[in-house]
């Protein structure tokens, strides 16, 4: 169905943005067509060239003039959150849809498993993918949250340190605080908590993820338990290497769930599941939007 | 060693590291009492937060007796001398909780991070510049870096605005050569107005020894605790270090017998247990392991019936750093599973 994918345009060749378009290349529903960077050194430029994709290092400014002859009608941008919200004025203009994996978070938090059918429903211009720790970890709190009220959510993302770009070491706050925020609005929980840590170890350690809430009311161990357990498939389904370790832990009112995450090794090791994370959910965000795109095209005859 | 005429600044943490060994459940009273007796005995600087920086308060580090505003603001407008720092771990806390701090009066912040990590610290060493503050970096679990490894680091915060470096030995894991050589480095490579400290762990029983190997190769900020109420083993015994640098010549402006009389009235009698060497904080610094790690270590070995110094040795075995409490509960899991 290769004439019913949908182009896209990647923002950011870092980290993120490369992992993404390795996906993004294997995609049955969107078809990467232009990758931007600022640096025209860059590594993520250089396979997103080989790749065959369009390239170009003048940021957004060098997409912008071709958007409307290579149809582009979904934008990824994993650049950071100053830089995003400039991007997504432009971006919108064009009648671009635009998924953001920066902590700006100017459209509404989105976390495929728990709110992206809605999201694509409500046909939004702009979702934000909250954060690495934020999909590893809101799922968990919402399946929680589902069962009985969460009066505060917490979670703890560990992650290598060489899996962690310059621009997530240079904003962290951003990390703790868009997390925190999405675990309250999509999470459920009353108040919301994050920390991040990184480890230096060398061989570099797996993404770990922990999540703690505290219950109002004594916690439904086994209604927990199942909840959790359906929405730890769920996240496989886009994340095959999101694994339960331990728990879930009941003591008291605490309920405490302990995760790894293993990457698919596209763009970093599998350690950095932190990145996988991200960009799978993102990826699946793009597709549903894609999807329901392709669908009003071919309903309004517009191919 | 002739350290004689040396002018060093001694840092109290019984109100931020003693946390720790409070479980983060100091009173107010406690504070009150505590930091009146230090202020008087002429201590220059004291620290307080959650032992886990400022921002702390979590199911994972354990939630304080009162929030972090609460004890600053009930301490600080009572200080004569002192002055009161506040600690801040990126990821954990972040500079809104800097902004309040400064709000409330604190003098210096002292931004921490994993010693390989240094470029988490720049939005709130930056800031903590502009409000005017005294600024410290302080690389946490200096044991795992070289010196000139640890230089490197310490030159970023250096770069940031930091005006003053900390060799930061949080698992009471370093001898007292690998204090000298890293101070040294830092000494000798970071511009000459910068001033280095040393904070220690007393796991091995060297907090003593290790802080004047540090004085010896040039740290001017050198951290410790009365009767040593810190994680671990605790931290240096302040008033120990501080009667052996009067022998020595060292000066640093605090009344002997009356920083004694703080440690043994007030907080002896605070401690939940001895803090002393025994064979889970001398696990931490053989092993390596960040020392707040003990008392959560000892409670999981209880839940789950293992050995808590076999907790700890697997944690040093992951590697694990500073902020992974979350991995004590799933070690002591896989131990118990693993036991049958």
């Amino acid at each position: 169905m290769e004439n019913n994918k949908i182009n896209v345009a990647l923002i950011g060749s870092g980290n993120i943005g490369t992992d993404l378009m390795i996906k993004a290349l294997r995609s049955e529903k969107i078809n990467p067509v232009w990758m931007v960077g600022i640096d025209a050194d860059s590594d993520g430029l250089q396979k997103a060239k080989n790749a065959g994709l369009k390239t170009t290092h003048s940021g957004v400014d060098g997409l912008l003039p071709h958007i409307e002859a290579d149809n582009i009608q979904i934008a990824f941008d994993a650049t950071t959150a100053y830089v995003h919200s400039k991007n997504n004025e432009k971006l919108q203009k064009m009648g671009v849809k635009v998924i953001d994996l920066t902590p700006a978070a100017i459209g509404p938090f989105c976390i495929p498993p728990v709110n992206l059918e809605q999201l694509v429903n409500t046909n939004e211009a702009n979702v934000n993918m909250v954060t690495c720790g934020g999909q590893a970890t809101i799922p968990i709190v919402a399946a929680i949250s589902k069962i009985q009220s969460v009066e505060y959510g917490e979670i703890v993302a560990t992650i290598a340190s060489k899996s962690a770009g310059p621009g997530t070491r240079k904003n962290i706050d951003e990390f703790t605080r868009t997390t925190a925020r999405a675990i309250e609005k999509i999470g459920g929980a009353k108040k919301g908590k994050a920390i991040i840590v990184m480890n230096p170890a060398e061989p570099p350690l797996m993404m770990r993820d922990t999540v703690h809430c505290l219950t109002a009311e004594e916690p439904d161990q086994q209604a927990i338990t199942a909840s959790i357990l359906d929405m730890i498939d769920e996240v496989k389904k886009y994340v095959p290497g999101y694994t339960l370790k331990n728990g879930p832990v009941f003591d008291g009112n605490r309920v405490s769930v302990f995760l790894e995450v293993a990457g698919l090794g596209d763009y970093l090791p599998k350690y950095a599941g932190n990145l996988d994370i991200m960009t799978a959910a993102a990826l699946r965000t793009g597709e549903m939007i894609a999807e329901q795109l392709a669908n009003t095209n071919s309903n309004t005859g517009d191919q | 060693m002739n350290l004689n005429g040396k002018k060093i600044i001694l840092h109290d943490m019984c109100l931020r590291d003693g946390m720790h060994a409070k479980r983060h459940q100091i009173s107010l009273k406690e504070m009150v009492s505590l930091a009146t007796a230090l202020d008087e005995a002429g201590v220059p600087l004291i620290e307080i937060t959650h032992g886990d920086g400022l921002g702390g308060a979590s199911v994972n580090y354990g939630f304080p007796a009162h929030t972090d505003e609460e004890y600053l603001s009930t301490v600080i407008p009572l200080m004569k001398q002192a002055k009161i720092s506040a600690l801040l771990l990126p990821g954990i806390g972040t500079v809104d909780h800097l902004r309040m701090a400064h709000e409330l009066g604190v003098s210096t912040i002292r931004v921490a991070a994993q010693c390989t990590e240094a470029d988490v610290t720049e939005q709130h060493i930056s800031l903590s510049r502009e409000l005017g503050l005294d600024t410290v970096g302080f690389l946490m679990m200096a044991h795992m870096l070289e010196p000139e490894a640890l230089l490197k680091q310490a030159k970023l915060m250096e770069s940031y605005g930091a005006n003053c470096i900390y060799c930061t030995d949080s698992a009471g894991y370093m001898l007292q050569d690998d204090v000298y050589n890293r101070i040294k480095a830092l000494r000798d490579g970071l511009k000459p107005e910068t001033q280095i400290g040393f904070h220690g762990h007393h796991n091995l029983a060297l907090g003593v020894a290790n802080s004047l190997s540090a004085v010896d190769a040039g740290a001017e900020r050198i951290d410790g605790s009365a009767a040593g109420l810190g994680a671990g083993a605790g931290n240096t015994p302040l008033e120990i270090f501080n009667a052996v640098c009067i022998r020595m010549g060292v000066e640093t402006g605090v009344d002997i017998f009356k920083l004694m009389a703080a440690a043994e009235e007030i907080v002896v009698p605070m401690m939940e247990q001895p803090i002393r060497v025994d064979r889970d904080s001398l696990v931490l610094g053989y092993a390596g392991v960040y020392s707040s790690f003990l008392l959560h270590a000892k409670r999981a070995a209880k839940k789950y019936g293992v050995r808590s110094e076999d907790i700890l040795m697997e944690l040093g075995r992951m590697k694990t750093v500073g902020g992974q409490e979350d991995m004590i509960e799933d070690v002591a899991i896989n131990l118990r599973n693993s036991q049958g």
